[in-house]
């Protein structure tokens, strides 16, 4: 039977591609082949379905386009009689039970072998909010968040669009090469869908649960997908990149992460034993904003009806700053203000409540210093 | 017996008079009638909502709709199109149908059958009018998955379970309705066995009706306690699940499906012999394959859910049995091919629309097998492939069988012949649309290109292009068919008693156009046709 | 016509008692998921009750040889104010034996919240094998503002854990209770 059905599978793939090589678009019509071993036989299995439809469809619907032909009545004026043959349907039932049967082996192999994640050599978390993911390496201890990149303006067709328009981020997700790598998968919010149609990993991100995936990579590149599921208003806007390296580079790369973690933790000590000017902390606070706080608050802060309130003129930033800092540093549980105290640094953080204080007519003067933040985390 | 609607009106203002009459009505002509223009009414509005999305997407960017308006047409799009067109649509058929063609005077319950339909236009207002509100209209998609709808939902949510409950109980109420009609006012000798199959196709919709309405009426009333009344069935802080929400969401979602195709097979199934001039090949098996799709939709709804993390076991029980849905369904298909064979055809408007209605609702069919095998899934799921699937086997499905059947017994609604020019006219063009709309969205999907975003990367934007050029054509063919509608309502060639010279039921047996009330004695069965008929409007 | 009638009328009760029926049943759902997620290990929900810990040594005497890593991992969901993390990443653990490690939470907000942790086991199967003695995530925890603390976990892992599981991740995520519902709790408790 596997035989059978494998060399049927050939047949037909291969006379499935021919069909369409001689195709020349810039398009793509078929299923992308992907890049993993578990890809390509997602890619081999949805070949056989699609021939094994083609070539029924080819059969019912010449059985009918016949029969609209010939049967009609200019053709053929004095209807048969027959209504019924139980023969007839134990044959159509029969045979579909077979084809299928068919599809369910292949299908289920390559399912038992996607669904074992035993054994990885390296275990990444991803955990997704709205709308970012962040990536955690468990046996090297780092972690970052990866925010897309596409700039408002080419969003708003202001500027041409990128190469890699919605598909660009600041911080990919780096992986080795030849490593069975294993994706747990959680959210902080609703749920979301982490996928990368190159490697077949299509995994669900629930609050309160996790999930796991893996993947196998042969080759160094960049690979780019999205999240798969509604997730709320900026669900285009969460792309997945990957690059994959090789596997001494990638040690190369913990290294340098490892490294710049430490100086990240020496500039933060710097920043809050300084006391800072307002001067200097309105461009970063308005960079901040704009990367993170603009897409739902706008970047003049007028803010989007009642889901997302009006910053100028507002009531927390013109109200009392342990307040403002409050809401900033931890979010409202239940809204898209999310708790931005893992997310930005002391300094990030001072320089956007500062420009929010004091950007679009707020007038508090209120500076807040990097290290006020540090004495609240 | 039956409550009989009174005849005479009093004498009131014409205005007065036409309100009474249609507010008041306990007639299933009338009644049909309502709901068929509610869900032709409803389809324009839910077809606006689709334009606005096409538009959105005819190229890269932000161009017309904001994310989060993006986001509540989609939403608003899929419950107008599934809870306020096709619902309505097929009990606005089966109203008028039903009785006549099983010899009965009106429905059981004539008045339970106003109160059902007069729920609804409530509903949708209550529903649409979220759309004006502060924060917007419903934004989570129309399967809501918790916990977007429910913490994180705007404000209208609310009034977007109330619409669901409103809704809920007018489906099922109208259920009744059907099984009472069908299980007691039935002609004398026409035994279950020999029932016309859109009778039975309804049938067995009313019980699906019946046993999934209640179970969506319970999620929601979960999501209405867990927002104001600090329970927490979907939220994991208080014990919760939110995958649970997706588990008994589609205990109610799969069946529905089938909710929204099976009086297609029935009208299918009506069609296509009247217009073979064959009897229907296979008459027990298409019964026994409608009940086992209605029985195998109890137990798939897994398959909806293949991403979400499933144990490997769980996954293949449901793709077997999702798989096993092909083959009765399959059996559906050959008998209408079987049906047509060595048949002596003519191809006017119904029968056009049925034939569409057959080729392209099993391309659905084929692409929801290919969606079955879960490895597969795991590349189509939630990607335009799904957009793609579910439009093949709904539009040219439950939209074009609705089309199909108004084609086809309008004649016996007015008295009066379509024009068949337009019909064929509006036939090919629909057809062409439905295609280039949908066709191209399987090769977004399988190119990667996730459903429900408002923005895409920039090599989706040929395929994308091409499905919103269809969606426009799409829409304005809709608008000759409201024209056709009108045009055969004001006037037109008599129809006669027959109508169709294939034509075989006791629909066909009551003058044309039928009479306020029909039936009063039960006819004879089986129905002696008119054997001179001939109103063929294709040689 | 008589007969007619009362048939109808049965069919009715009939078929508004299973419309009522269904709408029960969507409710009875909720237990029997329960039930389906115990047996299938579906979403690794691992039990809300503490194992008696005599049991365990009356019925196990001697641990087995097996060892395997036990993952620990810390979530903090939207809006809540704490810091939450494991003490250690990892652990190599003896089938049967019983071990304690703790995870270390700190409210960050100006006032007191209530917090509830909710645990997840991947692979999902693995969930019903591992036995938890003492969690903090079997009721919910209070900090007061800038209160912080180490909440302590025993568990063991059962000896029949199937053989080809080496890696469990244990996963907390930790949710904020809405003040009125933890205050309305505390007041019941005292």
């Amino acid at each position: 039977m596997i035989s059978m059905s494998n060399g049927l599978r050939n047949c037909l793939t291969l006379a499935f591609l021919a069909s369409f090589s001689t195709l020349t678009f810039a398009v793509e019509f078929d299923l992308r082949e992907g890049v993993t071993d578990m890809s390509q036989r997602i890619q081999d299995l949805h070949h056989l379905s699609l021939a094994v439809c083609v070539v029924v469809g080819i059969v019912v619907f010449g059985a009918m386009f016949y029969s609209i032909v010939a049967h009609r009545r200019s053709r053929h004026p004095k209807p048969a009689d027959f209504h019924e043959s139980l023969l007839v349907e134990i044959v159509w039932t029969t045979v579909p039970i077979l084809i299928l049967v068919g599809m369910a082996i292949p299908a289920t192999t390559t399912l038992l072998e996607i669904e074992d994640n035993s054994d990885p050599d390296l275990t990444i978390l991803i955990t997704a909010s709205q709308w970012k993911w962040h990536y955690q390496y468990l046996e090297a201890d780092i972690g970052f968040y990866s925010n897309m990149t596409t700039p408002t303006a080419q969003i708003n067709n202001l500027e041409p669009k990128g190469e890699n328009y919605l598909l660009e981020v600041d911080n990919p997700l780096v992986l080795p090469t030849n490593k069975k790598v294993r994706f747990l998968t959680t959210s902080n919010d609703v749920i979301h869908s982490w996928w990368v149609p190159d490697f077949a990993v299509k995994q669900d991100a629930i609050p309160g649960f996790i999930n796991e995936a893996w993947a196998r990579l042969d080759q160094p590149g960049l690979f780019r997908g999205q999240c798969a599921e509604l997730c709320g208003k900026d669900h285009a806007y969460m792309p997945v990149v990957v690059e994959v390296r090789l596997e001494a580079e990638f040690d190369k790369w913990i290294d340098d992460q490892r490294l710049a973690k430490e100086l990240s933790s020496g500039q933060a000590v710097a920043d809050r034993n300084k006391t800072w000017t307002m001067a200097e902390l309105m461009p970063i606070g308005e960079q901040v904003f704009l990367t993170h706080c603009a897409t739902c608050h706008e970047s003049t802060g007028v803010g989007q009806g009642v889901t997302y309130p009006a910053l100028a003129g507002g009531e927390i930033p013109n109200g009392p700053l342990e307040v403002h800092i409050d809401l900033v540093m931890n979010g409202k549980g239940g809204t898209e203000m999310q708790s931005w105290a893992p997310q930005l640094s002391d300094r990030e953080l001072a320089a956007v409540i500062t420009y929010e204080r004091n950007a679009w007519g707020n007038s508090t003067n209120d500076v807040v210093q990097p290290k006020t933040i540090y004495a609240t985390r | 017996m039956v409550a009989q609607a009174e005849d005479v009106i009093p004498q009131r203002s014409p205005l007065m008079a036409f309100m009474a009459r249609w507010l008041l009505t306990t007639n299933h002509k009338e009644i049909g009638t309502l709901y068929l223009w509610l869900s032709f009414t409803l389809f324009f509005i839910g077809g606006a909502m689709a334009m606005v999305i096409r538009l959105e997407l005819f190229q890269p960017g932000i161009q017309f709709a904001e994310p989060l308006f993006y986001n509540q047409m989609v939403t608003m799009h899929g419950l107008i199109m599934v809870f306020g067109v096709v619902m309505p649509g097929f009990v606005g058929l089966a109203n008028w149908q039903i009785p006549l063609m099983i010899g009965a005077p009106d429905m059981a319950m004539p008045r339970l059958n106003n109160f059902s339909f007069w729920i609804l236009p409530f509903a949708f207002t209550l529903l649409l009018s979220s759309l004006f509100m502060e924060g917007g209209a419903p934004n989570f998609g129309w399967t809501f998955y918790a916990p977007l709808s429910t913490t994180y939902g705007p404000p209208s949510t609310d009034f977007f379970i109330i619409g669901v409950h409103m809704m809920g109980i007018s489906s099922v109420l109208g259920a009744i309705n059907v099984i009472v009609t069908i299980f007691n006012l039935r002609t004398p000798g026409m035994t279950l066995m020999k029932m016309p199959l859109f009778v039975w196709t309804w049938l067995i919709t009313a019980f699906l009706l019946i046993m999934v309405m209640p179970v969506l009426a319970g999620v929601v009333t979960m999501m209405l306690t867990d927002r104001h009344f600090d329970t927490s069935f979907f939220s994991a802080a208080g014990g919760g699940d939110p995958l649970m929400f997706q588990h008994v969401f589609w205990f109610f979602g799969h069946p529905e499906v089938y909710i929204l195709i099976l009086p297609g097979f029935g009208i299918a199934s009506q069609i296509i012999p009247t217009f073979a001039r064959k009897r229907l090949f296979g008459y027990h098996s298409m019964v026994f394959a409608s009940a086992a799709i209605a029985f195998l939709s109890f137990i798939v709804w897994g398959h909806h859910m293949f991403t979400a993390g499933m144990p490997v076991w769980v996954e293949l029980s449901f793709m077997y049995a999702t798989m096993l849905i092909a083959v009765p369904t399959g059996v559906k298909v050959f008998n209408w091919v079987a049906t047509m064979w060595r048949g002596s055809m003519t191809f006017e408007t119904p029968m056009l629309f049925a034939l569409g209605f057959v080729i392209l609702f099993t391309i659905g069919g084929f692409s929801g097998l290919m969606l079955a095998l879960v490895p597969a899934d795991f590349q189509y799921h939630d990607t335009f492939f799904v957009v793609a699937h579910f439009h093949y086997v709904l539009y040219p499905g439950a939209i074009f069988g609705t089309m199909a059947a108004v084609y086809y017994w309008i004649p016996k609604w007015t008295g009066n012949m379509y024009d068949e020019r337009l019909g064929k006219i509006h036939f090919w063009t629909a057809v062409i649309a439905v295609n280039l709309t949908f066709f191209p969205m399987h090769f977004t999907g399988l190119a990667g290109m996730p459903r429900r975003i408002v923005d895409y990367s920039l090599q989706f934007a040929d395929f994308n292009m091409v499905s919103s050029v269809g969606a426009a054509l799409l829409g304005m063919t809709q608008v000759l068919f409201l024209y056709i509608v009108i045009k055969t309502i004001r006037g037109g060639a008599k129809a006669s008693t027959r109508v169709w010279e294939g034509a075989d039921g006791l629909e066909w047996t009551v003058p044309s156009p039928a009479p306020h009330h029909t039936f009063e004695t039960p006819p004879a069965f089986p129905p002696i046709m008119d054997e001179n008929e001939s109103t063929s409007l294709n040689e | 016509m008589i007969e007619t009638y009362n048939n109808q009328r049965k069919h009715i009760v009939l078929l508004i008692s299973l419309a009522v029926g269904m709408f029960g049943f969507a409710y009875a759902l909720v237990p029997l998921y329960q039930v389906f997620c115990e047996v299938t290990g579906l979403n690794g929900k691992t039990s809300g009750r503490a194992r008696d810990v005599s049991t365990i040594y009356q019925n196990q005497v001697i641990a087995s040889d097996r060892e395997v890593t036990i993952q620990f991992l810390a979530n903090v969901n939207n809006g809540m104010p704490w810091e939450f993390r494991p003490a250690t990443h990892q652990l190599r653990v003896r089938l049967g034996e019983l071990n304690t490690t703790d995870f270390y939470a700190r409210n960050r907000a100006a006032q007191a919240v209530t917090g509830q942790a909710v645990p997840s086991v991947s692979p999902g199967f693995a969930a019903e094998y591992l036995h938890k003695v003492e969690c903090f995530c079997f009721s919910q925890q209070q900090l007061e503002a800038g209160e912080d603390r180490h909440m302590p976990l025993r568990f063991y892992i059962g000896d029949d854990l199937p053989e080809e599981i080496h890696t469990l991740t244990l996963s907390y995520t930790l949710f904020k209770v809405p003040t009125v519902r933890a205050s309305t709790l505390v007041s019941n408790r005292s």
